[in-house]
């Protein structure tokens, strides 16, 4: 009986694993494969080795990402709980107003930041019109962060709302029958509590903006690289897909290594796992 | 308006048109190609699509030949040579640049034209044939060809620029554009420096390498398309484009004004080919015939505003460009110097320069300023391999550093904390 319900399940999962194999596997091994091989299919490292000399666009990217994350979650927090308090009307309405943006390109959304923060763009012209003097916005690194937190934003908000829209609210009015003050509970008992949100929120802002590379070359001019820049130039300018696939599975290792840290928080974090 | 006027032209010259072409290939042949496909991959904005009154050139293949059209574009040559060789489609007809014809020939990816196919070849002048990339004139049709230059505004600069090394000067700091693809951006270091844009020497890229690393200290701007935004708004003082695109920008932003810089440009012919392996050979020799057709040919000219190498084209009175300066400067008047396929060594090379450049940031008060512009030209000057940690790169590590230690003092601060709990 037993064995046939699971031949059963194995039978209703084959799709997935199937579907999996193939496009989740199978691409893995070819980013292995190209990776330690050149570009006649003979074995090398040299790729690997090659690589000593990306460190700064590395350190770069991840340092960038770091950035936009904190951003992120400094605004998607509170921004998070505030939509969590309202009646559920409005709760809807807000989150789709987050969501509203997500039904345009990526792309596009990207491309009209550049129409806004140019110098001649419509925020200069703007602080033009009251007589301040046009800012520097446009190629900067301010500006591919701006674009990292404007895109990534929804990414953040979204897991942490979702947590926070079934915290249980007698745990926060035990909070406060406990004496705590408003910070208390806030630091207590709302953190805590929406730790599994905010983990995912950081995972889903941060892999996105380390590897990005569309929005380094539109708002910071291409003047320098992100990692992902590097990549797609590998892929579609230089046609080294064996120097472009060892920089992907380097940044796939970092990523995945940035992952099981931030895990250990929620992990270890008994207390803050009440639920 | 010229644009309108002349797609009355093409309206009458339709009509009569059947007529006048006389292939190797029997009527029968042509006509059992009803009902087939074509697949055309060609550059973003190259052909007459019928907009603003134009010439729908794939629309009116179509009609003629009643062969289904696939069309389809890409931004540069190397990202179409990286999907062709990439696998998993199958064109018939590709429009590469004179350089990517020659790789793709070396490379057994085009296949020999019937030029008897091709009756409208006659319309192609001397000039433009047995050129290096393809000197027995076996696999491409020339369809536009064009040279690079320089584009800035008049508004921004106060001396009409003449030479490239404009592109370095720093009273145009952050508002200078560049090429965001290597083998233009070098080609422009290259004229600067007096090379031979096809030169083989790989020590000759890295001091080309090191030039455009210079030109860091202006911040340029690296882009593709985003050119035409930029210098239409006003929002870059110079940048370095093709002539036939300045011509498209101007008509947006008239302060634009054009210069061949003194050093020499690069000349390009963008050529029709056929693919190894194109499932419809016939089709797409009509097709690249069809694309000579003189209306066509100046529906073509008139929309990508590029110079045209059809006689019928440049010598009609009745096209916006005839005689233009810009598009068809008198011969000799400058050095010009055509890309052609480089050694796979040098390719690499180029590749990892590039990065390199793109990577590289100029330290404040850097020392290697001027190393180029400077009076002693002292050559045995340190080149910067690239490996080194910039500072830049140290202080991101330092940021990172700290982050992650802040971190873990949080996760070490937790961790006692709870052990001096559990001991209460």
């Amino acid at each position: 009986m037993s064995s046939r319900s699971s031949l059963k399940s194995k039978l209703v999962a084959s799709p997935y694993l199937v579907w999996s194999v193939l496009f989740i596997v199978a691409p893995l091994i070819f980013v292995v494969y190209y990776s330690f091989t050149d570009a006649s299919g003979a074995f090398t490292f040299e790729n690997i080795t090659a690589l000593s000399k990306y460190a700064p666009t590395f350190l770069r990217s991840i340092w960038f990402g770091i950035e936009a994350t904190i951003i992120c979650l400094i605004i998607a927090f509170p921004l998070a709980y505030i939509i969590s308090q309202k009646t559920e009307k409005v709760q809807r309405t807000m989150v789709m107003l987050v969501m509203l943006p997500m039904w345009m390109s990526f792309l596009i959304r990207t491309y009209s930041w550049m129409a806004l923060l140019q110098d001649t763009g419509i925020i200069n012209s703007l602080l033009g019109k009251i007589g301040i003097d046009p800012i520097h916005m446009i190629n900067t690194e301010g500006a591919v962060i701006l674009g990292m937190v404007y895109n990534f934003l929804p990414y953040m908000i979204m897991p942490i709302y979702s947590v926070m829209a079934k915290l249980d609210h007698s745990m926060v009015e035990a909070c406060q029958d406990l004496g705590g003050n408003r910070l208390t509970v806030v630091r207590r008992c709302i953190i805590p509590m929406s730790m599994p949100g905010i983990v995912s929120g950081i995972t889903m802002v941060f892999v996105p903006s380390v590897s990005t590379f569309y929005i380094s070359q539109k708002l910071g001019g291409g003047s320098f690289d992100l990692i992902g820049d590097v990549i797609e130039r590998q892929f579609q300018q230089s046609y080294n897909y064996n120097l472009g696939a060892s920089l992907s599975l380097v940044l796939m290792v970092l990523i995945l290594i940035s992952m099981a840290v931030m895990n250990r928080f929620t992990g270890e974090d008994e207390e803050g796992m009440v639920i | 308006m010229k644009k309108r006027i002349a797609s009355v032209l093409f309206a009458l010259a339709f009509a009569i048109l059947p007529c006048v072409t006389a292939f190797a290939a029997e009527q029968s042949e042509i006509d059992a190609l009803r009902g087939t496909t074509l697949y055309v991959y060609n550059w973003g904005e190259y052909i007459s699509d019928g907009a603003d009154d134009s010439l729908d050139v794939n629309a009116a293949f179509e009609e003629k030949y009643g062969i289904e059209v696939v069309y389809e574009t890409y931004d540069n040559n190397e990202v179409m040579y990286s999907k062709l060789k990439g696998g998993g489609v199958s064109y018939d007809v590709v429009i590469p640049s004179d350089y990517m014809i020659e790789r793709m020939i070396a490379e057994d990816m085009l296949q020999p034209i019937d030029f008897s196919n091709i009756p409208n070849y006659k319309y192609i002048p001397e000039k433009y044939k047995n050129l290096a990339h393809d000197p027995k004139n076996e696999y491409s049709v020339p369809y536009t060809v064009g040279m690079v230059g320089l584009i800035y505004n008049t508004k921004m600069v106060e001396e009409a620029p003449d030479s490239w090394t404009a592109l370095w000067d720093e009273n145009y700091s952050d508002s200078i554009l560049m090429f965001n693809n290597p083998r233009d951006a070098f080609a422009i270091s290259q004229s600067i420096l007096g090379m031979d844009y096809n030169n083989e020497s790989p020590a000759s890229w890295r001091v080309a390498a090191e030039l455009l690393k210079e030109q860091k200290n202006v911040s340029p701007a690296y882009v593709n398309d985003e050119v035409f935004l930029k210098m239409e708004a006003g929002e870059a003082a110079m940048a370095p484009y093709y002539a036939g695109d300045f011509l498209t920008m101007q008509e947006n932003n008239p302060d634009l004004s054009f210069v061949y810089p003194k050093e020499g440009v690069n000349f390009f012919v963008d050529g029709a080919c056929v693919l190894k392996g194109a499932k419809n050979k016939l089709a797409a020799e009509l097709y690249i015939n069809f694309l000579l057709e003189p209306e066509v040919a100046l529906a073509n000219a008139e929309y990508i505003c590029y110079a045209s190498p059809h006689t019928e084209v440049y010598t009609n009175p009745d096209y916006s460009f005839y005689e233009d300066e810009i598009l068809y400067p008198e011969e000799g008047k400058f050095k010009t110097q055509l890309f052609l396929n480089l050694d796979p060594e040098i390719l690499a090379l180029m590749s990892t320069l590039w990065d390199d450049v793109k990577n590289y940031v100029p330290s404040t008060g850097s020392s290697n300023h001027a190393f180029f512009f400077g009076g002693d030209s002292d050559s045995s000057a340190v080149i910067d391999d690239g490996e080194a940690m910039t500072p830049e790169a140290k202080r991101y590590a330092l940021y990172i550093g700290i982050f992650a230690a802040v971190c873990l003092a949080y996760v070490v601060f937790r961790y006692a904390r709870k052990k001096y709990r559990e001991n209460i």
